[in-house]
């Protein structure tokens, strides 16, 4: 640490330079931190999932409806601990092109399905009493600047009404928020027994079931005893553990990870080669000053870490300013575009693995030049000067 | 005159001893070829999936949904109702019967070769007039399914992008097993992408009764399309959204090609400032480096313009060359690269092609010569200033 001062000045010796790559190296970072909010954002939540809840859709697809007197029959299976059940509503709110989900669920048994979402007891039995009542995520209330008692009309691009009427109207009777930072909240929930009066088709039918299994059973072989049960029916079933459900849902959207990784690649080869000619170009003038320093007795170690330190220096200032400039934003994006890219996320495992990579490439970028100044021959170096 | 043969001059001579600063300038080319492959891959991706839509839709044909849909996923019609829009003016006949083809639109779970999970595969009932309805379309490999038995003709994109569709295999769904008993070409469209039967059987096998989702007819015109959604509007049995085909695609994609648009753009241009300051560095240094030379060439009455425009030149030349590099190494990596991806619009699969087009090639190239003029600006303007007698001295 007493050498740091030291350190720092050298760092600083040609402001123009190192200010520049500082800023090359706040780019790369600031990406880094966008990038690997966008790529959380599309594991759809694979993070968040419980591993005691389980989804139950139909085998060929899941936008085959199931019957809904499949409810008891899936509750009486031996170490289902509770069931409930919810539906894709597929409607949007002013503009059709930017939709956020809605479901009609059960409202006491959906919330303690989730016990991650949290609302205020008195909403949730407003909720439960008002048959037209919804209740709304946080990220949708402060999107579009919702709160409690407006009602909202809803357009169904799928469920007509049985009176030809595609305009679902509700009321908001709570908003929730969820425990997990990582979880989103666009979307909205309302009475499954209103949609299931007033729609015009489709009546006794569910789109999946979730389930919560007893905490000593294995949750894997109660799946298997549901699909058993429903085997050879008109409704075979695929139950899935939640993680497995995400996971599979998020691979449908192809090598987007691949394609992220890709473009972090390009990103960093060219941040490393930067900095490592910034760092070389530093070394090459100071030759003489490094074998004056040697001179004086700074052992070869120590001259090898000073120039390392500068390297690494100069990395961690740019990455972690791109870090924190980037965090900021991925908050404000998260807000912003909840309804469009919902679960935007910088994970800590991220943050993490953004500082490795700072201390990483400041070593790969200083090592050669580092080396360089620990090898230098005193005689040949002051010559040279 | 003099100062442009001053410029030319004093350029050649910076570019001959470009091997002298190797690194720095290999730096900055490089800089720029990473912000023009990037910029060309993230985007060819919007181009590709725009090329795949349009390449399906004609003007020609109009697709008829249940009014608000948005989507044939999403809509649905009754017998009564397609033989209405069968028997409505603007549809082309074909002598006495009119050029019609009423759908059914579901989703079928399919292994993805790449990830090796179930995909939302688009599977559509079509009756005999969805080859008049779509021209383009040709059976390539096998035969036509026979109408009343489960036999499936699959799109090639499908076919190459999804686990067991090829001819002559049976897949299960469910509790049905079906033969998939030829493959067709759509000329590189969206219907590649989906795997195709008798509507009767697809109606039976997923419960839908006598219900359809879609209605496509081929217009006598164009034009006509006015003439069709006038008399269907007015239809108190029909309550319908009527689009011309090619409006139909360009709506399913505009979701997924704004999204990409919305992350490629400004990754590029956080790209490209990076680059700026790669720029900057190795000019600021080529005129560290050069102040010797420089200062001697203004001993000898080579003017400050012309230091000032050679600088400015290397820079460019250098991020151009980066440029080039950069969208070559695009064009081979990235263009005809086939992927899939679901598709929020119709909640299925849609597999299309990367396209590196010429349009955005030369963005690409707008965007190295901006980063060449704007990193090599200041470098030269301090070139320019450099005291001549204060320069010499110093070495």
């Amino acid at each position: 640490m007493k050498y740091f001062g030291f350190i720092w000045k050298n760092v600083w010796r040609k402001k123009i330079r190192t200010s520049l790559t500082i800023l090359s190296v706040f780019i790369a970072f600031l990406l880094f931190a966008l990038l690997s909010a966008i790529g959380y954002a599309f594991k759809s939540g694979a993070d968040v999932a419980d591993a005691e809840r389980l989804i139950v859709i139909d085998k060929i697809t899941l936008i085959n409806p199931l019957p809904m007197a499949y409810k008891n029959r899936i509750a009486a299976t031996e170490g289902v601990h509770s069931v409930t059940h919810s539906s894709w509503f597929g409607g949007y709110y002013q503009d059709p092109r930017v939709q956020f989900p809605q479901f009609p669920t059960e409202p006491y048994e959906y919330f303690s399905m989730y016990p991650e979402l949290k609302m205020p007891q008195e909403q949730l039995d407003g909720w439960a009493r008002n048959r037209q009542g919804a209740v709304i995520g946080r990220e949708l209330a402060e999107q579009y600047s919702l709160k409690v008692g407006d009602r909202i009309p809803i357009q169904a691009t799928i469920w007509t009404k049985a009176d030809g009427g595609r305009t679902w109207e509700f009321d908001i009777e709570g908003i929730f928020e969820t425990e997990d930072p990582r979880g989103s909240t666009a979307f909205l929930l309302f009475q499954y027994d209103y949609f299931e009066e007033a729609r015009a088709f489709g009546k006794g039918s569910v789109g999946w079931y979730i389930l919560r299994v007893s905490p000593d059973a294995d949750p894997i072989q109660v799946g298997n005893a549901i699909d058993l049960q429903f085997a050879n029916s008109p409704n075979e079933t695929e139950t899935s553990t939640e993680a497995a459900f995400s996971q599979s849902f998020a691979k449908q959207f192809g090598n987007i990870a691949l394609i992220v990784t890709l473009i972090l690649g390009a990103v960093f080869f060219t941040l490393l080669l930067v900095s490592g000619n910034t760092m070389s170009q530093s070394v090459r003038e100071r030759i003489s000053e490094l074998a004056v320093l040697k001179t004086l007795g700074f052992s070869d170690r120590l001259v090898l870490g000073t120039v390392l330190s500068e390297s690494i220096l100069i990395m961690l200032v740019g990455g972690l300013l791109g870090l924190g400039v980037g965090w900021l934003l991925v908050q404000g994006a998260a807000q912003a575009m909840g309804a469009f890219l919902p679960g935007m996320f910088l994970s800590s495992q991220a943050i993490l693995t953004a500082i490795a990579v700072m201390i990483g490439a400041g070593i790969v970028a200083g090592i050669f030049p580092a080396l360089q100044a620990m090898r230098l021959s005193i005689i040949d170096a002051l010559a040279r000067a | 005159m003099n100062t442009i043969k001053q410029i030319i001059a004093v350029t050649l001579l910076n570019l001959r001893n470009l091997p002298k600063r190797l690194g720095s300038s290999v730096v900055a080319v490089v800089g720029v070829g990473a912000v023009v492959l990037v910029f060309a891959a993230v985007l060819s991706m919007a181009a590709g999936l725009e090329k795949t839509m349009m390449a399906t839709g004609s003007d020609d044909t109009a697709v008829i949904m249940r009014s608000g849909s948005t989507s044939e996923l999403n809509s649905g019609l009754s017998n009564e109702q397609t033989l209405i829009v069968a028997n409505a003016p603007g549809v082309l006949k074909d002598g006495d019967s009119p050029i019609i083809s009423a759908e059914l639109y579901v989703i079928t779970d399919v292994k993805k070769r790449s990830s090796g999970t179930d995909a939302n595969v688009p599977f559509r009932g079509v009756q005999q007039g969805a080859f008049a309805v779509r021209d383009n379309v040709k059976i390539s490999e096998g035969r036509m399914f026979e109408p009343g038995k489960n036999e499936i003709v699959v799109g090639r994109a499908a076919q190459s992008e999804f686990v067991g569709l090829n001819v002559g295999e049976t897949i299960r769904f469910g509790q049905t097993e079906w033969a998939i008993v030829g493959s067709f070409d759509a000329g590189g469209s969206v219907s590649e992408s989906e795997l195709w039967t008798d509507i009767r059987v697809l109606q039976s096998a997923y419960r839908r009764g006598n219900s359809f989702q879609s209605i496509r007819v081929k217009l006598e015109s164009p034009e006509s399309i006015e003439t069709l959604r006038e008399t269907l509007d007015a239809d108190p049995r029909i309550d319908p959204d009527v689009m011309s085909e090619r409006d139909y695609y360009s709506s399913q994609s505009q979701g997924l090609v704004q999204f990409i648009k919305l992350i490629g753009y400004p990754l590029t241009i956080l790209m490209a400032v990076g680059a700026i300051f790669g720029a900057l560095n190795s000019m600021y240094s080529s005129v560290s480096v050069r102040g010797k030379e420089i200062a001697t060439l203004r001993a000898l009455g080579f003017g400050p313009t012309a230091v000032l425009f050679s600088t400015v030149i290397e820079s460019v030349l250098l991020a151009l060359s980066g440029g080039v590099l950069g969208g070559l190494i695009a064009f081979a990596v990235f263009n005809g690269f086939q992927v899939s991806t679901l598709n929020g619009a119709s909640f299925s699969q849609v597999v299309f092609n990367f396209a590196v087009t010429p349009e955005l090639l030369i963005q690409g190239l707008k965007a190295a010569l901006i980063i060449g003029v704007v990193g090599g600006l200041f470098p030269a303007v301090r070139a320019a200033r450099l005291p001549v007698a204060q320069a010499l001295r110093e070495l």
